[in-house]
């Protein structure tokens, strides 16, 4: 349970750290003397996670939905045609980087909050899509036949014999998937997209050095906490087993 | 596989996508300049003289997908397929000469979402083609490079010129290539520092168990942080670097540029590169090792000899996935100022100039595929190397 001593840390020092950043501006006024508005006040940083958060967890549950029933799908009789297309387009959208999804979704659907929704989900199925295929591949073929000499439906045989044997791989490529889509996320800002993202590129455009060191602090705080958190669950099915 | 289906639901799928792509969504956008988003021009408006061979193609597509898959009719769908997106993109550059021809032309004709889709089902539909003919690796490239190969005549001869996305390059031609080259560099010295750090950090976590449990708990935080947060993070400290000490400043190291984006991309790097390393050493097995020394092998011809070609395919692995997401990182490095091919993908986002993006996205797309494929083909080489009689 060491995840969940360091989760129980870090997720208290985001929550502080939010609430506490819109009060230091005298420190980091002592840090960058020469800024004029040392803290970023355009959105309240609590509001930004928030948004943050949002549109990362929305994502991702589109991305788990559609991910797991297509993974599910081409290891069934009904999807094994498609099982090699399915298998070819994960292995080569892996080399087509996250930003180049979220900047092709631009002209399709114009700025602000729906590309980003769009390029997170559609990057975020790869690797639910891996991690479910993964997943039920390991299975034996013993336990599949054992289930079936058991008098187990199809459907059973999923639910009694493959879901739990393949979930902690499945639950892997879903926290790839989260952690890959909190840091996609933050780039989403320069789509027109509010997140935590938002004070870094501000920060950039403006030289503010501040503003680009509070929002890199709490972006990066997230991503752990969340990762902490997957790490805990991960313990708890590795430990059920 | 001896049964072989009657019907193939995947051609199917993917050629009737095709049809409602070319009959529902705009094959071209025609604008009168480049700051106006342009009208929708369809597949169906096109259809002068012979240019309803596409469609035939596409409904023969589908019928394919009735019949039983023999050999021939695979190749013939494979054939199809590929004529048909050659095709499309001939058709494209035609219309685009009628409607802003000239390079003076300050019309606008780009490619629509009909187009992009009909590509990427078309380039599906070859994918399952080959594989449903058992088509080695050697054949798929070979297939491959004759298509790459034929688009690129299309380009190089000018064909093309009049597509909006080729404008734009014609506009920013003469440092398109100096940012390739940035591009390339950033990832090159990123890459050369993963390696050098990570061969050795996977050497020590295999030799001694306690680096392990120091490394891979620091290199997993690493590996977690956004892309563009790391990039921040390491902002401060490297312009207080520079700041204090100036000659670090002349040497180029400052908060904004290659410094940061280098040492960041090479932090992502080293837990791939670890990983595949340790792992790579720890599936030598101890026979193997002592059956090298009892040969007579001294320490440093067992690892050249034995250790060395076992490992490497587990190694390069790991440099696959760092040199791959590499590519795609350093796109984004352009945000704090390190250049390369994301500065024209951004300069695109931020003056809403959707041809920029593309000519921006679509090198970035190519080089991480091409360099995947490189390694891809290293690893099997350096397989058969490890396993000759496998």
């Amino acid at each position: 349970m060491k995840a969940l001593h360091k989760l129980l840390g870090a997720a208290p020092l985001l929550a502080a750290l939010v609430l506490v950043l819109p009060h230091s501006a005298p420190l980091f006024s002592a840090l960058f003397p020469q800024l004029e508005r040392p803290v970023y006040v355009q959105e309240s940083f609590s509001w930004l996670l928030g948004q943050h958060a949002l549109l990362a967890f929305v994502s991702s549950f589109v991305a788990v939905l559609i991910g797991t029933a297509v993974g599910v799908g081409v290891t069934r009789r009904v999807g094994q045609q498609f099982k090699p297309l399915v298998e070819s387009v994960v292995a080569v959208s892996q080399a087509i980087p996250p930003v180049a999804v979220l900047a092709l979704s631009v002209p399709v659907v114009g700025f602000g909050e729906a590309p980003a929704l769009i390029a997170l989900s559609l990057y975020g199925l790869l690797p639910v899509v891996q991690g479910t295929m993964g997943g039920l591949r390991e299975v034996p073929q013993a336990q599949r036949n054992a289930a079936s000499a058991l008098g187990l439906s199809l459907l059973q045989a999923l639910r009694c014999v493959e879901v739990p044997l393949a979930l902690p791989v499945w639950l892997a490529g879903v926290r790839t998937s989260v952690i890959i889509n909190i840091s996609t996320a933050a780039i989403a800002s320069t789509v027109g997209a509010k997140t935590l993202g938002s004070p870094i590129i501000v920060g950039l455009s403006g030289f503010n050095t501040a503003y680009v060191l509070q929002g890199s602090v709490l972006v990066a705080l997230l991503a752990v906490v969340v990762d902490l958190a997957f790490e805990v669950v991960a313990e708890r099915v590795a430990w059920q087993r | 596989m001896s049964w072989r289906p009657r019907i193939n639901p995947v051609l199917a799928l993917l050629a009737g996508l095709v049809l409602l792509a070319l009959v529902g969504l705009p094959f071209l956008r025609i604008a009168p300049n480049r700051l106006v988003s342009g009208e929708p021009a369809y597949f169906l408006s096109m259809l002068a003289g012979l240019n309803g061979w596409m469609f035939l193609a596409a409904c023969a597509l589908l019928v394919a997908a009735l019949f039983r898959q023999s050999r021939l009719l695979l190749i013939l769908v494979l054939v199809t397929s590929a004529a048909l997106a050659i095709g499309l993109l001939w058709l494209a550059a035609s219309q685009a000469q009628l409607d802003s021809p000239g390079e003076s032309s300050i019309g606008r004709v780009s490619l629509g979402s009909a187009f992009w889709i009909c590509v990427a089902m078309s380039a599906l539909i070859a994918s399952d083609a080959l594989q449903r003919l058992f088509a080695t690796p050697l054949q798929k490239a070979a297939f491959g490079f004759l298509v790459v190969a034929v688009v690129w005549i299309m380009f190089a001869s000018g064909l093309c010129d009049n597509l909006s996305i080729m404008k734009e390059y014609a506009n920013r031609s003469d440092g398109f290539l100096a940012v390739v080259v940035r591009h390339l560099q950033i990832v090159g010295l990123a890459m050369a520092f993963t390696l050098a750090i990570g061969l050795t950090l996977g050497w020590a976590a295999h030799t001694h168990k306690k680096v392990a449990g120091i490394v891979f708990p620091i290199l997993n935080v690493v590996q977690t942080i956004p892309s563009i947060a790391l990039f921040g993070l390491l902002m401060a400290p490297l312009a207080w670097l520079a700041a204090r000490w100036p000659a670090m400043g002349e040497a180029g190291i400052s908060g904004v540029g290659l410094a940061p984006a280098v040492i960041a991309l090479t932090l992502y790097g080293l837990l791939p590169v670890v990983r595949g390393t340790l792992a790579g050493l720890q599936q030598v097995s101890r026979a193997q090792i002592n059956a090298a020394k009892a040969l007579g092998f001294q320490p440093l011809a067992v690892l050249q000899h034995v250790a060395v070609p076992l490992a490497l395919p587990v190694v390069l692995g790991g440099v696959r996935t760092a040199a791959v997401a590499a590519v795609g990182l350093a796109a984004v490095t352009a945000l704090i100022g390190a250049g390369g091919l994301g500065s024209i993908m951004f300069e695109g986002l931020f003056s809403n100039a959707q041809d920029v993006v593309l000519l921006g996205v679509l090198p970035i797309i190519a080089l991480g595929v091409l360099v995947d494929a490189l390694f891809r083909w290293l690893i099997s080489l350096a397989a058969r190397q490890a396993r000759p009689h496998a």
